[in-house]
Protein backbone atom coordinates (compact mmCIF):
# COMPACT_ATOMS: atom_id res chain seq x y z
CA UNK A 1 0.00 0.00 0.00
CA UNK A 2 1.40 3.39 -0.65
CA UNK A 3 0.68 6.54 0.97
CA UNK A 4 2.52 9.33 0.29
CA UNK A 5 2.98 12.15 2.23
CA UNK A 6 6.22 13.75 -0.05
CA UNK A 7 6.46 13.95 -3.50
CA UNK A 8 9.93 15.61 -5.33
CA UNK A 9 9.99 15.57 -9.36
CA UNK A 10 12.23 16.27 -10.99
CA UNK A 11 14.49 18.55 -8.72
CA UNK A 12 17.25 20.37 -9.81
CA UNK A 13 19.47 22.96 -7.84
CA UNK A 14 23.07 24.60 -7.91
CA UNK A 15 24.83 26.94 -6.26
CA UNK A 16 25.90 30.48 -7.94
CA UNK A 17 29.43 31.97 -7.52
CA UNK A 18 30.74 34.46 -9.58
CA UNK A 19 33.44 31.68 -10.10
CA UNK A 20 30.64 29.94 -11.86
CA UNK A 21 27.51 27.64 -11.39
CA UNK A 22 27.97 24.23 -9.06
CA UNK A 23 25.40 21.81 -10.02
CA UNK A 24 24.36 20.12 -6.81
CA UNK A 25 21.37 18.30 -7.66
CA UNK A 26 19.87 16.93 -11.14
CA UNK A 27 16.52 15.92 -11.83
CA UNK A 28 15.80 14.14 -8.49
CA UNK A 29 12.29 12.61 -8.13
CA UNK A 30 11.31 9.91 -5.29
CA UNK A 31 8.11 10.12 -2.92
CA UNK A 32 8.08 9.23 1.07
CA UNK A 33 5.08 7.17 2.04
CA UNK A 34 3.37 8.49 5.36
CA UNK A 35 5.27 6.42 8.48
CA UNK A 36 8.43 5.38 6.32
CA UNK A 37 11.64 5.85 7.49
CA UNK A 38 14.18 6.50 4.66
CA UNK A 39 17.75 7.17 4.71
CA UNK A 40 19.13 8.83 1.90
CA UNK A 41 23.36 8.47 1.56
CA UNK A 42 25.65 8.95 -1.15
CA UNK A 43 29.46 10.25 -1.08
CA UNK A 44 30.34 13.41 0.96
CA UNK A 45 29.43 17.22 -0.49
CA UNK A 46 27.09 15.20 -3.18
CA UNK A 47 24.33 17.69 -2.21
CA UNK A 48 22.48 15.36 0.84
CA UNK A 49 22.41 18.50 3.19
CA UNK A 50 20.98 20.66 -0.17
CA UNK A 51 18.24 18.22 -0.51
CA UNK A 52 16.71 18.35 2.96
CA UNK A 53 16.98 22.38 2.69
CA UNK A 54 14.49 22.19 -0.43
CA UNK A 55 12.63 19.79 1.17
CA UNK A 56 11.63 21.81 4.58
CA UNK A 57 11.51 25.13 2.06
CA UNK A 58 14.59 27.15 3.46
CA UNK A 59 15.85 26.44 -0.10
CA UNK A 60 13.95 27.03 -3.39
CA UNK A 61 14.66 23.98 -6.27
CA UNK A 62 15.25 25.95 -9.57
CA UNK A 63 13.68 23.01 -11.27
CA UNK A 64 11.04 20.68 -10.43
CA UNK A 65 8.14 20.37 -8.07
CA UNK A 66 7.89 19.34 -4.35
CA UNK A 67 4.44 18.36 -3.57
CA UNK A 68 2.46 16.87 -0.29
CA UNK A 69 -0.53 15.13 -0.94
CA UNK A 70 -2.72 14.64 1.89
CA UNK A 71 -2.50 11.58 3.27
CA UNK A 72 -5.83 9.28 2.91
CA UNK A 73 -6.67 8.74 6.45
CA UNK A 74 -6.87 12.19 7.49
CA UNK A 75 -10.03 14.56 6.78
CA UNK A 76 -9.57 16.96 3.75
CA UNK A 77 -8.50 20.33 4.79
CA UNK A 78 -7.90 19.80 8.39
CA UNK A 79 -6.13 22.91 8.92
CA UNK A 80 -5.86 26.10 6.16
CA UNK A 81 -2.48 24.79 5.19
CA UNK A 82 -3.16 21.40 4.40
CA UNK A 83 -1.49 20.84 1.67
CA UNK A 84 1.82 21.78 3.35
CA UNK A 85 2.46 19.55 6.60
CA UNK A 86 4.54 20.49 8.92
CA UNK A 87 7.81 19.77 8.99
CA UNK A 88 10.60 19.29 11.36
CA UNK A 89 14.55 19.55 10.79
CA UNK A 90 17.06 18.41 12.94
CA UNK A 91 20.67 19.51 12.34
CA UNK A 92 23.66 18.39 12.21
CA UNK A 93 25.25 20.31 15.51
CA UNK A 94 22.49 20.81 18.67
CA UNK A 95 22.57 24.89 18.68
CA UNK A 96 21.05 25.12 22.07
CA UNK A 97 21.16 28.49 23.18
CA UNK A 98 23.71 29.04 26.00
CA UNK A 99 21.66 31.86 27.30
CA UNK A 100 18.49 29.72 27.82
CA UNK A 101 17.80 27.00 30.12
CA UNK A 102 17.57 23.32 28.91
CA UNK A 103 13.52 24.19 29.17
CA UNK A 104 13.39 27.36 27.45
CA UNK A 105 15.59 25.80 24.63
CA UNK A 106 13.42 23.33 24.00
CA UNK A 107 10.57 25.09 24.06
CA UNK A 108 11.93 27.58 21.44
CA UNK A 109 10.07 26.44 18.55
CA UNK A 110 6.82 26.41 20.33
CA UNK A 111 7.88 30.06 21.49
CA UNK A 112 8.87 31.64 17.56
CA UNK A 113 4.90 30.03 16.44
CA UNK A 114 2.79 31.61 19.40
CA UNK A 115 1.73 28.08 20.16
CA UNK A 116 3.00 28.35 24.18
CA UNK A 117 -0.30 26.77 25.31
CA UNK A 118 -0.24 24.41 28.90
CA UNK A 119 -1.04 21.50 26.80
CA UNK A 120 1.95 22.25 24.77
CA UNK A 121 4.07 22.65 27.89
CA UNK A 122 3.00 19.35 29.23
CA UNK A 123 3.60 17.48 25.95
CA UNK A 124 7.35 19.27 26.22
CA UNK A 125 7.57 18.24 29.92
CA UNK A 126 6.59 14.45 29.23
CA UNK A 127 9.36 14.20 26.53
CA UNK A 128 11.78 15.76 28.37
CA UNK A 129 10.78 13.24 31.53
CA UNK A 130 11.09 10.09 28.56
CA UNK A 131 14.79 11.08 28.02
CA UNK A 132 15.86 11.57 31.26
CA UNK A 133 16.06 15.23 31.26
CA UNK A 134 13.46 16.60 33.83
CA UNK A 135 16.28 17.28 36.14
CA UNK A 136 18.21 19.22 33.77
CA UNK A 137 15.58 21.42 32.50
CA UNK A 138 16.92 24.31 34.50
CA UNK A 139 20.22 23.67 33.82
CA UNK A 140 22.30 25.80 31.23
CA UNK A 141 22.92 24.11 27.81
CA UNK A 142 26.89 23.78 28.56
CA UNK A 143 26.20 21.57 31.88
CA UNK A 144 25.14 18.53 29.89
CA UNK A 145 26.96 15.67 27.55
CA UNK A 146 26.33 15.54 23.85
CA UNK A 147 24.29 13.24 23.78
CA UNK A 148 21.97 14.73 25.83
CA UNK A 149 22.14 17.83 24.06
CA UNK A 150 21.24 15.78 21.40
CA UNK A 151 18.10 14.48 22.98
CA UNK A 152 17.32 17.91 24.05
CA UNK A 153 17.66 19.03 20.53
CA UNK A 154 15.07 16.40 19.02
CA UNK A 155 12.77 17.28 21.67
CA UNK A 156 12.74 21.13 20.38
CA UNK A 157 11.78 19.80 17.26
CA UNK A 158 9.37 17.42 17.92
CA UNK A 159 7.56 19.73 20.52
CA UNK A 160 6.13 21.61 17.27
CA UNK A 161 4.58 18.20 16.45
CA UNK A 162 5.91 17.65 12.88
CA UNK A 163 4.94 15.07 10.55
CA UNK A 164 7.67 14.93 8.39
CA UNK A 165 11.45 14.86 10.39
CA UNK A 166 14.15 15.31 8.52
CA UNK A 167 17.73 14.58 10.04
CA UNK A 168 20.93 16.20 8.70
CA UNK A 169 23.31 13.61 10.11
CA UNK A 170 22.45 14.43 13.75
CA UNK A 171 24.34 12.14 15.55
CA UNK A 172 27.66 12.77 13.72
CA UNK A 173 28.85 14.82 16.30
CA UNK A 174 28.25 12.15 18.98
CA UNK A 175 31.14 9.61 20.27
CA UNK A 176 30.49 5.95 19.14
CA UNK A 177 28.57 4.87 22.40
CA UNK A 178 26.37 7.92 22.80
CA UNK A 179 25.56 7.64 18.84
CA UNK A 180 24.41 3.85 19.12
CA UNK A 181 21.82 4.96 22.63
CA UNK A 182 20.99 8.13 20.79
CA UNK A 183 20.36 6.69 18.03
CA UNK A 184 18.23 3.66 19.24
CA UNK A 185 16.30 6.20 21.15
CA UNK A 186 15.68 8.62 18.69
CA UNK A 187 14.42 5.59 16.27
CA UNK A 188 12.26 4.50 19.19
CA UNK A 189 10.76 7.85 19.45
CA UNK A 190 9.86 7.95 15.64
CA UNK A 191 8.85 4.54 15.56
CA UNK A 192 6.46 4.69 18.73
CA UNK A 193 4.80 7.70 17.05
CA UNK A 194 4.73 6.96 13.82
CA UNK A 195 5.98 9.91 12.25
CA UNK A 196 7.72 10.04 8.79
CA UNK A 197 11.36 10.68 8.74
CA UNK A 198 14.11 11.22 6.08
CA UNK A 199 17.60 10.54 7.69
CA UNK A 200 20.61 12.05 5.59
CA UNK A 201 24.06 9.82 6.59
CA UNK A 202 27.34 8.90 5.57
CA UNK A 203 27.29 5.83 7.87
CA UNK A 204 26.23 2.76 6.36
CA UNK A 205 25.28 0.76 9.25
CA UNK A 206 23.39 3.29 10.65
CA UNK A 207 21.43 3.67 7.76
CA UNK A 208 20.81 0.00 7.45
CA UNK A 209 19.93 -0.42 10.85
CA UNK A 210 17.73 2.78 11.35
CA UNK A 211 15.84 2.86 7.84
CA UNK A 212 13.18 1.07 5.89
CA UNK A 213 14.17 2.35 2.98
CA UNK A 214 17.69 3.06 1.44
CA UNK A 215 18.12 5.76 -1.16
CA UNK A 216 21.88 5.78 -3.05
CA UNK A 217 22.85 9.48 -3.88
CA UNK A 218 25.72 9.79 -6.83
CA UNK A 219 28.32 12.34 -6.65
CA UNK A 220 27.70 15.69 -6.87
CA UNK A 221 25.92 16.90 -9.53
CA UNK A 222 23.47 14.27 -7.21
CA UNK A 223 20.86 11.52 -9.15
CA UNK A 224 19.49 8.77 -7.38
CA UNK A 225 21.87 6.19 -7.81
CA UNK A 226 19.47 3.04 -6.35
CA UNK A 227 16.76 2.66 -4.38
CA UNK A 228 17.23 -0.36 -1.69
CA UNK A 229 14.20 -1.36 0.84
CA UNK A 230 15.21 -2.35 3.64
CA UNK A 231 13.68 -6.01 4.82
CA UNK A 232 15.45 -6.91 7.97
CA UNK A 233 13.80 -10.25 9.64
CA UNK A 234 14.45 -9.43 13.39
CA UNK A 235 11.50 -8.65 15.77
CA UNK A 236 11.48 -4.93 16.72
CA UNK A 237 13.15 -2.06 15.47
CA UNK A 238 16.31 -1.99 17.68
CA UNK A 239 19.19 -0.38 16.02
CA UNK A 240 21.66 -2.46 17.98
CA UNK A 241 19.45 -5.89 17.18
CA UNK A 242 19.39 -4.79 13.44
CA UNK A 243 23.16 -5.43 13.33
CA UNK A 244 22.60 -8.63 13.58
CA UNK A 245 20.10 -9.82 11.50
CA UNK A 246 21.58 -12.10 8.58
CA UNK A 247 20.33 -9.68 5.78
CA UNK A 248 22.54 -6.60 7.56
CA UNK A 249 25.88 -8.52 5.73
CA UNK A 250 24.65 -8.19 2.36
CA UNK A 251 23.52 -4.91 2.48
CA UNK A 252 25.99 -3.17 3.59
CA UNK A 253 28.24 -4.98 0.86
CA UNK A 254 25.43 -3.72 -2.04
CA UNK A 255 25.46 -0.34 -0.24
CA UNK A 256 29.57 -0.38 -0.16
CA UNK A 257 29.83 -1.20 -3.83
CA UNK A 258 26.93 1.66 -4.56
CA UNK A 259 29.47 4.23 -3.31
CA UNK A 260 32.84 3.30 -3.42
CA UNK A 261 32.04 2.33 -7.42
CA UNK A 262 31.64 6.50 -7.46
CA UNK A 263 33.96 7.17 -5.21
CA UNK A 264 36.71 5.58 -8.04
CA UNK A 265 34.58 6.82 -11.16
CA UNK A 266 35.41 10.18 -9.20
CA UNK A 267 38.73 9.95 -8.28
CA UNK A 268 40.68 8.22 -11.43
CA UNK A 269 39.94 5.56 -13.82
CA UNK A 270 44.14 4.04 -13.06
CA UNK A 271 43.14 2.66 -9.45
CA UNK A 272 41.43 -0.15 -9.00
CA UNK A 273 39.30 -1.58 -6.24
CA UNK A 274 40.88 -3.60 -4.26
CA UNK A 275 38.99 -6.79 -3.79
CA UNK B 1 32.04 26.66 46.73
CA UNK B 2 31.41 25.73 50.16
CA UNK B 3 33.03 22.44 51.30
CA UNK B 4 30.18 19.78 52.21
CA UNK B 5 31.21 18.72 55.90
CA UNK B 6 30.49 21.64 58.87
CA UNK B 7 34.18 22.19 60.43
CA UNK B 8 34.25 21.23 64.09
CA UNK B 9 36.53 23.38 65.77
CA UNK B 10 38.61 25.26 63.06
CA UNK B 11 41.58 25.80 65.07
CA UNK B 12 42.64 22.38 66.13
CA UNK B 13 41.70 20.54 62.29
CA UNK B 14 43.57 19.83 59.46
CA UNK B 15 42.65 21.55 56.26
CA UNK B 16 41.25 20.36 53.59
CA UNK B 17 42.43 20.92 50.27
CA UNK B 18 39.21 23.15 49.32
CA UNK B 19 39.68 25.10 52.51
CA UNK B 20 43.73 25.08 51.33
CA UNK B 21 42.15 26.69 47.85
CA UNK B 22 39.89 28.92 49.38
CA UNK B 23 42.58 30.37 51.34
CA UNK B 24 45.19 30.28 48.86
CA UNK B 25 42.37 32.55 46.92
CA UNK B 26 41.31 34.85 49.25
CA UNK B 27 45.46 35.74 50.02
CA UNK B 28 46.02 36.14 46.55
CA UNK B 29 43.25 38.78 46.93
CA UNK B 30 44.28 40.59 49.56
CA UNK B 31 47.65 40.71 47.84
CA UNK B 32 46.72 42.35 44.66
CA UNK B 33 44.59 44.91 46.68
CA UNK B 34 46.93 45.71 48.91
CA UNK B 35 49.58 46.09 45.92
CA UNK B 36 47.23 48.44 44.29
CA UNK B 37 46.61 50.94 47.32
CA UNK B 38 50.53 50.82 47.97
CA UNK B 39 51.37 51.96 44.65
CA UNK B 40 48.55 54.74 44.78
CA UNK B 41 50.47 56.00 48.01
CA UNK B 42 54.03 55.52 46.83
CA UNK B 43 53.56 57.80 43.67
CA UNK B 44 51.26 60.65 46.19
CA UNK B 45 54.05 60.33 48.29
CA UNK B 46 57.23 60.69 46.03
CA UNK B 47 55.12 63.38 44.30
CA UNK B 48 54.42 65.76 47.53
CA UNK B 49 58.38 65.15 48.09
CA UNK B 50 59.31 66.29 45.14
CA UNK B 51 57.14 69.03 45.07
CA UNK B 52 58.28 70.09 48.32
CA UNK B 53 61.95 69.59 47.96
CA UNK B 54 61.93 71.57 44.71
CA UNK B 55 62.79 68.37 42.64
CA UNK B 56 59.78 70.12 40.53
CA UNK B 57 58.71 73.83 40.24
CA UNK B 58 54.90 73.41 42.07
CA UNK B 59 54.01 76.28 40.13
CA UNK B 60 53.78 73.99 36.61
CA UNK B 61 53.17 70.23 38.57
CA UNK B 62 51.66 71.39 41.55
CA UNK B 63 51.19 68.84 44.92
CA UNK B 64 48.88 66.47 46.47
CA UNK B 65 48.30 68.85 49.27
CA UNK B 66 47.83 71.83 47.36
CA UNK B 67 45.35 69.82 44.87
CA UNK B 68 43.46 68.64 48.28
CA UNK B 69 43.28 72.11 49.21
CA UNK B 70 41.77 73.23 46.14
CA UNK B 71 39.47 70.34 46.02
CA UNK B 72 38.37 70.75 49.64
CA UNK B 73 37.62 74.62 48.79
CA UNK B 74 36.02 73.88 45.70
CA UNK B 75 33.12 71.54 47.80
CA UNK B 76 32.93 74.39 49.94
CA UNK B 77 31.55 77.05 47.72
CA UNK B 78 29.75 73.73 45.70
CA UNK B 79 31.69 74.30 42.41
CA UNK B 80 32.55 71.08 41.95
CA UNK B 81 29.30 69.46 42.12
CA UNK B 82 27.48 71.71 40.02
CA UNK B 83 30.44 71.25 37.18
CA UNK B 84 30.43 67.72 38.30
CA UNK B 85 27.06 67.44 38.09
CA UNK B 86 26.49 69.18 34.55
CA UNK B 87 29.14 67.12 33.06
CA UNK B 88 27.94 64.07 34.31
CA UNK B 89 24.28 64.77 33.10
CA UNK B 90 25.60 65.62 29.64
CA UNK B 91 28.11 62.47 29.13
CA UNK B 92 25.09 60.44 30.21
CA UNK B 93 22.73 61.58 27.98
CA UNK B 94 24.69 61.74 25.36
CA UNK B 95 26.13 58.07 26.26
CA UNK B 96 22.25 57.12 26.54
CA UNK B 97 21.80 58.68 22.68
CA UNK B 98 24.48 57.23 21.30
CA UNK B 99 23.05 53.59 22.60
CA UNK B 100 19.90 54.43 21.30
CA UNK B 101 21.04 55.30 18.12
CA UNK B 102 23.97 52.81 18.00
CA UNK B 103 21.52 49.96 18.49
CA UNK B 104 18.72 51.19 16.15
CA UNK B 105 21.52 51.93 12.94
CA UNK B 106 22.92 48.29 13.92
CA UNK B 107 19.78 46.48 13.89
CA UNK B 108 18.81 48.59 10.36
CA UNK B 109 21.84 47.72 8.90
CA UNK B 110 21.64 43.80 9.36
CA UNK B 111 18.19 43.55 8.22
CA UNK B 112 18.78 45.03 5.13
CA UNK B 113 22.43 43.98 3.59
CA UNK B 114 22.08 46.17 0.98
CA UNK B 115 22.00 49.06 2.88
CA UNK B 116 24.83 48.17 4.32
CA UNK B 117 27.23 47.40 2.03
CA UNK B 118 25.60 51.19 0.25
CA UNK B 119 26.82 52.99 4.00
CA UNK B 120 29.41 50.85 4.77
CA UNK B 121 32.21 53.46 2.99
CA UNK B 122 30.29 56.70 4.95
CA UNK B 123 30.58 54.82 8.10
CA UNK B 124 34.13 54.42 7.59
CA UNK B 125 34.52 58.14 6.42
CA UNK B 126 32.78 59.65 9.56
CA UNK B 127 34.00 57.58 11.85
CA UNK B 128 37.97 58.21 11.33
CA UNK B 129 36.94 62.29 11.12
CA UNK B 130 38.58 64.18 13.60
CA UNK B 131 35.52 65.05 15.69
CA UNK B 132 37.26 67.42 18.21
CA UNK B 133 37.22 69.72 14.65
CA UNK B 134 33.79 69.54 14.77
CA UNK B 135 32.87 71.30 17.62
CA UNK B 136 33.25 74.51 16.59
CA UNK B 137 30.83 73.99 13.54
CA UNK B 138 27.80 72.55 16.21
CA UNK B 139 28.77 75.58 17.75
CA UNK B 140 27.90 77.36 14.71
CA UNK B 141 24.67 75.31 14.00
CA UNK B 142 23.33 75.05 17.69
CA UNK B 143 24.81 77.61 19.72
CA UNK B 144 26.63 77.45 23.10
CA UNK B 145 24.07 75.71 24.98
CA UNK B 146 23.73 71.99 26.65
CA UNK B 147 22.64 70.45 23.08
CA UNK B 148 25.75 71.73 21.86
CA UNK B 149 27.75 69.17 23.84
CA UNK B 150 25.60 67.14 23.78
CA UNK B 151 25.82 66.26 19.95
CA UNK B 152 30.11 66.62 20.84
CA UNK B 153 29.62 63.61 22.93
CA UNK B 154 27.77 61.75 20.45
CA UNK B 155 29.84 62.57 17.78
CA UNK B 156 32.85 61.00 19.43
CA UNK B 157 31.45 57.86 20.05
CA UNK B 158 28.43 57.26 17.91
CA UNK B 159 29.87 55.89 14.15
CA UNK B 160 32.35 53.33 16.37
CA UNK B 161 29.84 52.10 17.69
CA UNK B 162 27.76 51.39 14.83
CA UNK B 163 30.55 49.51 13.09
CA UNK B 164 31.19 47.62 16.28
CA UNK B 165 27.61 46.39 17.20
CA UNK B 166 27.42 45.89 13.30
CA UNK B 167 30.00 43.70 13.42
CA UNK B 168 28.86 42.03 16.25
CA UNK B 169 25.39 41.09 14.94
CA UNK B 170 27.40 39.30 11.75
CA UNK B 171 29.39 37.52 13.57
CA UNK B 172 26.62 35.20 14.87
CA UNK B 173 26.38 31.84 14.06
CA UNK B 174 24.54 31.26 10.64
CA UNK B 175 23.85 27.68 11.95
CA UNK B 176 21.84 29.08 14.64
CA UNK B 177 19.84 31.41 12.04
CA UNK B 178 19.44 28.53 10.32
CA UNK B 179 17.61 27.05 13.33
CA UNK B 180 15.04 29.59 13.88
CA UNK B 181 14.12 29.43 10.13
CA UNK B 182 13.98 25.54 10.52
CA UNK B 183 11.53 26.37 13.59
CA UNK B 184 9.28 28.27 11.53
CA UNK B 185 10.46 31.96 12.77
CA UNK B 186 11.23 34.95 10.48
CA UNK B 187 14.12 37.40 10.01
CA UNK B 188 12.34 39.26 12.72
CA UNK B 189 12.55 35.88 15.37
CA UNK B 190 16.27 35.38 13.78
CA UNK B 191 17.31 38.64 15.25
CA UNK B 192 15.02 38.77 18.36
CA UNK B 193 16.06 35.28 19.78
CA UNK B 194 19.89 34.69 18.02
CA UNK B 195 21.04 38.32 17.16
CA UNK B 196 20.31 40.31 19.95
CA UNK B 197 20.78 37.57 23.08
CA UNK B 198 23.60 36.54 21.07
CA UNK B 199 25.41 39.54 20.54
CA UNK B 200 25.01 40.31 24.35
CA UNK B 201 28.93 40.54 25.14
CA UNK B 202 29.55 42.86 22.45
CA UNK B 203 26.98 45.35 23.69
CA UNK B 204 28.29 45.61 26.83
CA UNK B 205 31.81 45.99 25.53
CA UNK B 206 30.38 48.31 23.26
CA UNK B 207 28.63 50.29 26.17
CA UNK B 208 31.88 50.56 28.43
CA UNK B 209 34.11 51.77 25.64
CA UNK B 210 30.86 54.09 24.67
CA UNK B 211 31.03 56.07 28.01
CA UNK B 212 34.65 56.80 28.20
CA UNK B 213 34.50 58.51 24.62
CA UNK B 214 30.76 60.15 25.19
CA UNK B 215 32.79 61.68 28.59
CA UNK B 216 35.91 62.42 26.70
CA UNK B 217 33.31 64.89 23.49
CA UNK B 218 31.59 66.27 26.31
CA UNK B 219 34.40 67.67 27.43
CA UNK B 220 35.71 69.08 24.31
CA UNK B 221 32.42 70.66 24.11
CA UNK B 222 32.73 72.11 27.26
CA UNK B 223 35.99 73.56 26.37
CA UNK B 224 34.90 75.84 23.73
CA UNK B 225 31.17 76.23 24.66
CA UNK B 226 30.09 76.44 27.98
CA UNK B 227 30.31 77.77 31.60
CA UNK B 228 29.91 75.15 33.70
CA UNK B 229 31.19 71.79 33.44
CA UNK B 230 34.64 69.99 34.10
CA UNK B 231 36.11 71.13 30.21
CA UNK B 232 35.30 74.67 31.63
CA UNK B 233 37.02 74.14 35.11
CA UNK B 234 40.30 72.83 32.85
CA UNK B 235 40.04 75.35 30.43
CA UNK B 236 39.72 78.24 33.28
CA UNK B 237 42.33 76.28 35.32
CA UNK B 238 45.15 76.25 32.57
CA UNK B 239 43.96 79.73 31.37
CA UNK B 240 44.26 81.20 35.11
CA UNK B 241 47.82 78.65 35.43
CA UNK B 242 45.97 77.17 38.48
CA UNK B 243 47.40 73.77 37.39
CA UNK B 244 46.25 72.26 40.64
CA UNK B 245 42.50 73.15 39.68
CA UNK B 246 42.91 71.27 36.25
CA UNK B 247 44.24 68.29 38.39
CA UNK B 248 41.50 68.09 40.74
CA UNK B 249 39.13 68.76 38.23
CA UNK B 250 40.95 65.14 36.76
CA UNK B 251 41.08 63.67 38.92
CA UNK B 252 37.46 63.08 39.77
CA UNK B 253 37.00 61.63 36.22
CA UNK B 254 38.92 58.65 37.72
CA UNK B 255 36.17 58.32 40.49
CA UNK B 256 33.79 57.70 37.94
CA UNK B 257 35.59 54.94 35.63
CA UNK B 258 33.78 53.74 32.74
CA UNK B 259 31.18 51.24 34.10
Amino acid sequence: MTNPILELHDICYSYHSLEGETDALSHISFQVNKGEFLAIVGPSGCGKSTLLSIIAGLLLPENGKIHFPVPQEEGIDKHPAADCPRIGYMLQHDHLFEWRTIYRNVTLGLEINHQLTTEKKQRVMELLKDYGLDKFKDKKPGELSGGMKQRAALIRTLALDPEILLLDEPFSALDYQTRLSVSSDICGIIRSAKKTAILVTHDLSEAISLADRILVLSKRPATIKCDIPIHLTISGHSPLASRNAPEYQGYFNQLWKEISDEDHMQTSKSIQPGS
Amino acid sequence: MKTTCKPLKASSRVLSSQEKYERSRLKHHRLVTLARFLILIFFLLIWEFSAGAGYIDPFFFSSPSRVTLCFSDMIKDGTFFINTGVTLLETVASFLLVLMIGMLSATLLWYSHKCSEVLEPYLVVLNSLPKSALAPLFIVWLGTGINTIIVAGISVAVFGSIINLYTGFRQVDEEKIKLIYTLGGGKKDAFLKVVLPGSIPTILSNMKVNIGLALVGVVIGEFLAARRGLGYLIIYGSQVFKHWTEMTKRYPNYHFPPL
